[in-house]
């Protein structure tokens, strides 16, 4: 009987070898967890230069005092636009990407557990961004009205681009809950004979944790654009007082998935980092288990602390201290993380490729971010903070050098086994310290603006701001351009270099490195034995 | 080694159907997205169109992929693990709908504890409540807004007591038929899976009967009637619509059973058709404490 089912699976594997198209229709069609995480790699770099582009846009307007370049309407959609498009066009779907290359690799499974649903969850995301991006020309122009559309910018006084951003929001919703579905079955029932929960990479456990919250936070986030929608088009009045609605009743509703979504763009990131520390440092990560349990301390924590972005709109003051303290909480899981990072490497033989610079970095500035999120959480300093430039600095430490440099660690950590070939080093560091420099000089001089008192989200500003804007601007032009030398880095190392053994990093560990590189179409069709 | 550690997960070959439905979801997105913004203006566009297009396709590929699947399923391509990826599937996809209603709950509730008292000046809201509309009066249900809108409250008894027992019976009739589908019975199995449609049909139809009601002269109850109204149509509504498709699916699955379809072991689609019911009951349950009694 046994021998049976072998021979019979088999043969099946062998037809859909031959099944392999080419061309377009690959792309279009597939079902491969390895085409569908390129496709989503690529998209979101994509995604990234679009919405890096309007950065650029709002660098150059604040480059120097007084309206410049652009009007304000047009200003207030470079924000908004570029917060919704990195936010889930960029950072979301890399990390997407990497759970599809990854996580059936790391667990020794076929593929993805529902391979045509995950061809979907992608294929609908450009077209989600296609319907944003339309706005800009179809009706009064694009969203205005800021990534987090408080009523009642976006039901009163939209410019009519609402409809078309809930109904992208909606897609974009669907493809982040189907993928998340992806990633909590296969991780579930696909892992190979052996693979307790426990013996699992801790990247796996990050994404699993992460998937959950994305099940939990997406459906409110349409829950909320729905709710905006009818508000403008359909007379209801949840976010209108003259209803018997309110609009602090919208940021209520939004945070509940806002600030679960900040940590859906934070813990991959964690899981990324915990797999390149110990890899470099040549020690295994030190407490594992710790690592689990304080990302599932944050990930429940972070349903209870929304409020914290609505210290200001007077809440009653039990409200406010609750969220307080429960905000400060969350520094200690957050606490046990880093230092479990620096543990790890303590008296490890370290060295400093590119993927554990970017570690490096990301363990440093992550930190700076997560201070100057305990400085917002206090509710009387934050009265003070809110809406400055000093919240602008910490949310860009914590995604830009947190969730966006642990990108660029994993990129270079596994692109040998992608694409079989060894990135170019030397490019690559140019990169690192590009991107290091200017980011800091970007989004450092930021916290002593808010400080200062520069609002967010204004097109103009104070005379006195003059001079620290205008080497953010620098600093903002020179990581724009920065992001360009990683581009040429993978082109190069798609197109060739020095070939990658299966394992190039000496220090790694993981399934994905027991297979050749590059990864070949199809891994682990007989799961592997874990002892 | 046993059997079940070889047993080789089935990876589909390519296939066409997601990047249809994409297109597809493109179409309904864009078309609706137009549609809703020239509303207000009254003026014709190719909105409409565009989303009528896109549901068309929609539901052909709904048709088109779920039968590659169920081809796969009968021609036994499917595994143990398998049938466990597709059941924790639909058990992750329900959890999220469950969130997706969690968020309109949360509104009515927000509305009823918070935003309606502060408007009438509780807490600390005095000013509130003297300078925006000194002689609003919170009640609930909110028969009478703020900027004076009156409407009149749905009450529980009546329509939607019966949709109550109607649904609570159409959930047991459907577990009578999984039972009778594990013990091989495909008679009784029809019968009592033919009932269970025939209560959601029922359901269904009271549910409009319930929104002429509302809508007639002599209740004034509308989609815009302030806050009362915004949640009982947001929250009855989006039920009907799960309660439809709900519906659907368990037709779906009776042209299956009739079809001979499912194994007292193997019935995955069956299954999740009526997950799906029993959750759309469990919801109703909920709407009818907070929307209709309290
Ligand atoms: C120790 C951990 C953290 C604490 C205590 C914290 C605290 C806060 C607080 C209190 C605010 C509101 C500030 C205001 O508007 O006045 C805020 C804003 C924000 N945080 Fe954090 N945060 C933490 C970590 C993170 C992480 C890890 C991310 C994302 C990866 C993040 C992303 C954001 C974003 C995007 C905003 C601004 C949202 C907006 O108004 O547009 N934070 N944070
Ligand atoms: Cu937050």
């Amino acid at each position: 009987m046994t021998t049976d089912v072998i021979q019979d699976t088999d043969h099946q594997h062998d037809e859909h070898h031959d099944h392999k198209m080419t061309g377009l229709k690959r792309w279009l069609y597939t079902t491969n967890h390895k085409d569908i995480g390129s496709m989503y790699l690529w998209f979101s770099f994509i995604m990234f230069l679009v919405g890096g582009a309007m950065a650029m846009v709002i660098r150059a307007e604040l480059f120097q005092p007084g309206l410049q370049i652009i009007e304000p309407d047009f200003f207030n959609q470079m924000t908004t636009v570029h917060g919704l498009i990195m936010v889930f066009g960029a950072i979301m779907p890399a990390f997407t990407g990497l759970a599809n290359w990854m996580i059936p690799m790391m667990v020794g499974a076929p593929d993805m557990a529902l391979p045509r649903l995950n061809n979907w969850s992608f294929w609908i995301l450009p077209f989600a961004f296609s319907i944003l991006l339309m706005s800009f020309f179809i009706g009064g122009g694009a969203p205005n009205f800021g990534w987090t559309f408080y009523a009642p910018l976006s039901t009163t006084y939209s410019n009519g681009s609402t409809a078309f951003f809930v109904f992208a929001v909606h897609i974009m919703g669907i493809s982040s809950i189907m993928g998340a579905i992806n990633i909590v079955v296969t991780i579930m029932n696909m892992r190979a004979p052996g693979m307790t929960y426990m013996k699992m990479p801790l990247f796996v456990w990050t994404f699993f944790i992460t998937a959950y919250l994305l099940i939990a936070v997406m459906p409110v986030l349409a829950g909320t654009v729905t709710m905006v929608l009818t508000d403008t088009y359909f007379g209801t009045s949840f976010f209108d007082a003259a209803g018997g609605g309110d609009p602090v009743m919208f940021q209520h509703i939004f945070w509940f998935f806002g600030h679960p979504e900040v940590y859906i763009m934070i813990l991959p990131a964690f899981g990324i980092v915990s797999t390149t520390i110990p890899a470099f440092s040549r020690k295994p990560l030190f407490g594992y288990s710790s690592m689990v349990y304080a990302t599932a301390s944050i990930a429940f924590l972070s349903f209870i602390v929304w409020a914290h972005h609505m210290f200001t709109t007077g809440m009653p003051l039990f409200g406010e201290l609750f969220f307080m303290y429960c905000t400060m909480l969350i520094a200690v899981p957050t606490g046990v993380k880093v230092f479990n990072w620096v543990a790890t490497m303590w008296r490890g033989a370290i060295s400093f490729e590119t993927p554990m610079l970017f570690s490096l970095a990301f363990v440093i500035l992550f930190t700076i971010g997560g201070f100057s999120g305990l400085m917002l959480a206090m509710t009387p300093v934050d009265f003070q903070y809110h809406d400055t430039y000093f919240v602008v600095a910490h949310f860009h430490y914590v995604l830009v050098t947190g969730a966006l440099f642990s990108i660029y660690a994993g990129a270079y950590y596994w692109l040998p086994k992608w694409t079989g070939y060894m990135y170019d080093d030397a490019l690559s560091k140019w990169h690192f310290w590009c991107s290091l420099i200017s980011v800091n000089l970007l989004f450092f001089p930021m916290h002593f603006l808010g400080l200062a008192g520069m609002p967010r989200r204004i097109p103009d500003y104070a005379l006195q701001f003059a001079d620290f804007n205008k080497w953010v601007s620098i600093g903002g032009f020179a990581f724009g351009l920065s992001q360009l030398i990683f581009l040429a880095v993978v082109i190069k190392c798609i197109k060739g270099g020095k070939k990658a053994e299966a394992k190039p990093w000496d220090g790694a560990e993981g399934l994905e490195w027991t297979v050749p590189s590059p990864a070949p179409y199809h891994t682990f069709e007989k799961p592997p034995k874990i002892d | 080694m046993t059997t079940k550690e070889y047993e080789t997960y089935y990876v589909p070959a390519q296939s066409h159907w997601p990047i249809v439905g994409a297109v597809a979801l493109f179409f309904i997105a864009l078309g609706a997205g137009k549609y809703v913004s020239m509303l207000e203006s009254g003026e014709s566009s190719w909105g409409g169109w565009m989303l009528l297009a896109g549901l068309a396709m929609c539901i052909y590929m709904v048709y088109g992929w779920f039968s590659n699947v169920i081809q796969e399923s009968m021609s036994g391509k499917y595994s143990h693990q398998m049938d466990n990826s597709f059941k924790q599937g639909m058990s992750w996809f329900i959890f999220s709908e469950v969130m997706f209603f969690a968020a309109f709950f949360g509104a009515l509730l927000y509305a009823r504890v918070f935003s309606v008292p502060w408007l009438d000046g509780a807490g600390n809201n005095f000013m509130t409540g003297e300078v925006l509309w000194p002689e609003f009066t919170a009640t609930w249900p909110l028969i009478k807004t703020p900027d004076g809108t009156e409407t009149t409250a749905m009450g529980w008894y009546g329509l939607p007591l019966l949709n109550t027992i109607l649904l609570l019976t159409s959930s047991v009739t459907a577990h009578f038929a999984h039972v009778a589908l594990e013990q091989d019975k495909r008679k009784q199995l029809k019968v009592w899976l033919g009932l269970t449609i025939l209560l959601g049909l029922t359901f269904l139809f009271f549910q409009v009967e319930e929104y002429a009601h509302g809508y007639s002269e002599e209740m004034k109850l509308y989609l815009d009637s302030g806050i009362y109204g915004n949640t009982f149509y947001m929250l009855t509504g989006f039920h009907g619509m799960h309660v439809t498709l709900g519906t659907i699916m368990l037709i779906a699955v009776f042209f299956r059973v009739l079809k001979g379809h499912f194994t007292p072991k193997n019935h995955f689609a069956f299954q999740a058709a009526s997950w799906y019911w029993h959750f759309v009951d469990v919801v109703w349950v909920l709407l009818f404490f907070f929307v209709y009694i309290i």
